[in-house]
């Protein structure tokens, strides 16, 4: 049975099982590659994505499952016009392999969204289900901090 | 020459591979240029480095991009000499070639400990290098790629700016020496100037001539940070990794290989074929692959086939695998690769054990290859580490020439030296064979990838020393594990290699310690679970082994431990000192602790490159937290530094991670970790604040991907030493500490 999502404002019908994660939807049926498989178990964020605003795992949620509107991190931004908190990444240097990244960000810009000024216990707490092995931790807080002060100026 | 061949005779293990490719092809050979492999449609290649077309100038950087920041680095060497910014060029890795041979690797094998090299014996490494060509050695490892790249690639930037300069003047009819060049422009002194993308085709015309570099002092990119040229696609999304290639008709396929590393006796498919949507199971006789419409799918119907594995064929459990590492203690050393004064005139005072698990690379894209057969060519799209390699048993694998298959070297999520093997691009050019003309993308489960990896070998060491006055008097350590170095190179040479491995006492034997009673033996361990190269290698275990001892015998002493090791290392090797010294100054070591503050301080030299970190741990309570590590680092030349800080940055994590969570066992043959619940790392909360000094008083340009890890474990241990007065001993630590 077709189903449409709403993603990144764009009605896209997919004609797959219901049971199939979000995350392969996007992938391999509509080649929006930007959001990556990491785990498969919610382990490690990769596959972070907004649903009505809202930081999920797409992974774990399953196509007739999808409950809203759907934004992935080609949704927030794009290299010609990049959204604050890519800008941050950039300005920091955040990314080393960069494959976490597109879920660091969607997991930060949801945190921005809700907490103007997060403190850094509030990034621990919101980034600690993001893993990322090249270790860009530090700048990661940094970029935080920055597209926080950013956005207030805003 | 006969220098170089006494050196050849007893050199380790690369040398003997060095050897083994060159000795037959003689001096001309060694260091003839192999031909420019770029063929572009339009306009011109004036070498192997620089293409330039009506479009613009591309730029082709050798070396996979695995998140270390080689792609920016190594273009910014063409493009400070050929004149042109970062932001006017496309870097591309290139085609598999013999041009782009890792000179630097090979170099390596000279059995001189690199602290202690003089100028003629890096001119012999450069000689012995030149065999990487024979042997198709374009590798991304050890972190040799600046360090390769240094002089050839701003080379190819003068060459090819002079090439352009002797166009211009031929076409404005002016002597070349009154043009200069800018911001890709020939200017002639009357203001004309004439864009390098119209002088490209006339410019290759010519010969290339001998070039002098700029002097340092008039670098206006290099030395100076740069924004990485991928940094706005990795933000984005818009970034193409392995998994990310998409092809007209493209199917998804995963494997489902023994975890045993063995046979299959035969398997039952029966209720995966009847998953809808999936489209063909393929045997591959140890394991099979499914193909689908999508990955997800095909992990699903992988994991519905039942299989009858074949047993491993190595011991089945960790303990007994452990039983064999000790064992090779009761054999003969495979080296002594430091033997000063005589050890055995010391009597021992102080006695350690040290012992370190298997560990798997886990990065964060697991392994894949997209792969397209034809019957009479493949081409394949691949992440990976070295590209020659891929091609060549990619091409064995599926019946054809080398020449017939063709390697895209896409952007990778990780490589920590994982992707230095082929193992995923054969399995996939396998897949493709059995789908002529339809292109199939293979990804490996996380599952999967932590269970099929060639682990970083585990291993022992048994370490004994004597003070005497407040110093170190002897130091013996003998090291036991598997050699990942003769098992990767007779993977990827297809023979087996033998001879001493200086790997498997890396970190330990090449430390510069003024130490007068100082041997280091290696004992091959016998042991065939997959062992490979993971970040900083040898000295990932060996830097924990000796520094963790050093720390001891500090201890024992009843000296500083900072004070204790300049006293040593001062002697041996300033630029060492000073990395001891910043981090001292860096970290305010000499500043009461706090209580329950522990402070801990590691040195590590690992691939040319001094590195010493100082870790502050503090008791939460709730448990350890560990809150502020120092680093300073010399890679003699800091050709990018705010690159060069997040490696060191993310060398310790990956260091750090792996000596609180990393441990691979294994039960029945198997490997008992399957995803990060049971493989974690350090994660935001756990992580701490960094800070990174570069120095630049070591007369050589090193690496920096690597020499950043070694040192993590054992300033950490020491740290907990300082805290808790229990010394670590065993890694992973969440066995005996409590970390928050």
């Amino acid at each position: 049975m077709a189903r449409t999502l709403t993603i990144n404002g764009t009605a896209h019908a997919v004609d797959l099982p219901d049971n199939v994660p979000l995350l392969w939807v996007l992938r391999d049926a509509l080649h929006l590659t930007g959001t990556k498989y990491g785990c498969g178990v919610a382990a490690c964020g990769a596959c972070t994505v907004h649903i009505d605003g809202e930081a999920v795992r797409s992974c774990q949620v399953a196509l007739g499952d999808v409950w809203g509107a759907v934004t992935t991190i080609e949704g927030i931004g794009t290299p010609g016009s990049v959204a604050v908190v890519q800008q941050a990444w950039i300005d920091h240097q955040v990314a080393q392999c960069g494959y976490c990244q597109s879920g660091q960000i969607m997991q930060a810009a949801a945190l921005l969204a809700q907490n103007t000024a997060p403190t850094d216990d509030d990034i621990d707490e919101a980034m600690n289900g993001n893993l990322c092995r090249c270790g860009t931790y530090p700048r990661i807080r940094a970029a935080i901090h920055d597209a926080a002060k950013k956005l207030q100026e805003a | 020459m006969s220098r170089i061949g006494k050196i050849a005779r007893r050199t380790f293990l690369f040398g003997a591979v060095a050897v083994t490719g060159g000795a037959a092809f003689g001096y001309y050979k060694m260091v003839e240029t192999p031909p420019n492999p770029l063929t572009p449609d339009t306009g011109a290649a004036l070498n192997a480095y620089v293409m330039i077309d009506a479009s613009g100038i591309t730029i082709v950087a050798p070396r996979a991009e695995m998140g270390q920041g080689v792609q920016t680095t190594l273009a910014a060497l063409v493009a400070e000499e050929l004149d042109v910014t970062l932001d006017q060029i496309t870097v591309i890795h290139g085609p598999p070639a013999k041009a782009y041979f890792n000179q630097a690797l090979l170099g390596n094998a000279i059995p001189v400990i690199d602290y202690q090299r003089k100028p003629w014996v890096h001119d012999a490494a450069e000689f012995v290098g030149n065999a990487a060509k024979f042997l198709n050695l374009q590798v991304t490892g050890g972190s040799t790629s600046t360090r390769d790249a240094y002089v050839k690639m701003r080379d190819a930037g003068a060459q090819a700016r002079q090439m352009l300069i002797e166009a211009a003047a031929k076409r404005l009819n002016v002597a070349a020496t009154d043009l200069r060049t800018e911001t890709g422009m020939v200017i002639a002194p009357d203001g004309t100037s004439i864009p390098y993308t119209d002088l490209a085709t006339d410019a290759a015309a010519l010969p290339a001539r001998n070039v002098t570099l700029r002097d340092p002092s008039d670098w206006k990119i290099l030395g100076t940070s740069q924004p990485r040229t991928d940094m706005v696609a990795k933000s984005t999304g818009t970034a193409t990794y392995g998994v990310d290639v998409r092809l007209p008709d493209m199917r998804f396929a995963t494997v489902k290989m023994n975890p045993k590393r063995s046979g299959m006796r035969g398997f039952d498919a029966s209720e995966a074929l009847l998953m809808d949507g999936v489209e063909k199971i393929i045997d591959l006789g140890d394991g099979v692959a499914v193909v689908a419409t999508n990955t997800w799918l095909a992990m699903q119907a992988a994991e519905a086939i039942v299989f009858d594995w074949e047993d491993a064929t190595y011991p089945a459990d960790t303990a007994a695998q452990f039983a064999v590492i000790e064992q090779a203690f009761d054999g003969a050393p495979n080296s002594t690769a430091r033997d000063e004064g005589d050890v055995e005139s010391v009597p021992a005072e102080i006695t350690a054990e040290y012992r370190v698990p298997f560990l798997a690379h886990a990065t964060m894209e697991p392994m894949t290859t997209t792969a397209l057969y034809t019957g009479t060519a493949l081409e394949l799209w691949s992440p990976n580490q070295g590209p020659i390699l891929v091609r060549d048993w990619c091409a064995k694998a599926v019946g054809l020439e080398p020449e017939q298959v063709t390697v895209h070297t896409t952007l990778m999520g990780g490589g920590f030296g994982r992707r230095g093997e082929y193992d995923f691009a054969v399995l996939a050019a396998r897949v493709a064979r059995e789908m002529p003309d339809t292109p199939v993308q293979v990804t490996w489960s996380r599952e999967e990838d932590m269970r099929h990896d060639f682990y970083r070998p585990a291993a022992i060491a048994r370490l004994s020393g004597t003070v005497q006055d407040g110093k170190a008097v002897m130091l013996s350590a003998d090291v036991a594990a598997p050699s990942c170095s003769h098992q990767a190179m007779e993977r990827w040479l297809g023979r087996a290699m033998g001879g001493p491995d200086n790997e498997l006492v890396a970190g330990v034997y090449d430390q510069p310690y003024a130490i007068p009673n100082y041997r280091v033996r290696g004992y091959k361990a016998d042991l065939d679970v997959p062992v490979g190269f993971w970040r900083s290698v040898g000295a990932s275990y060996g830097g924990f082994f000796f520094d963790s001892f050093i720390d001891e015998m500090a201890h024992a002493a009843g000296r500083d431990p900072i004070e204790f090791r300049l006293e040593l290392i001062t002697p041996e090797h300033a630029p060492s000192a000073k990395v001891l010294e910043t981090v001292r100054d860096m970290s305010n070591w000499n500043s009461p602790l706090p209580a329950g503050v522990g402070r801990g301080v590691a040195f590590t030299y690992s691939f040319g490159t001094p590195v010493a970190q100082v870790t502050e741990v503090r008791d939460t309570g709730r448990g350890i937290k560990i809150e502020n590590v120092w680093i300073a680092c010399d890679p003699g030349v800091a050709l990018d530094p705010n690159n060069i800080k997040a490696q060191m940055m993310g060398g310790c994590i990956y260091g750090l991670t792996a000596a609180i969570h990393g441990e691979i066992t294994h039960t029945n043959g198997e490997v008992d970790q399957f995803n990060f619940p049971d493989y974690d790392g350090l994660r935001m909360a756990s992580c701490p604040q960094i800070e990174v000094n570069v120095l630049e008083n070591a007369p050589h340009i090193s690496g920096v991907g690597e020499p950043g890890t070694p040192p993590a474990a054992p300033a950490l241990a020491n740290a907990l030493f300082s805290l808790t007065k229990q010394r670590p001993r065993s890694l992973p630590l969440w066995r005996d500490y409590s970390f928050v």
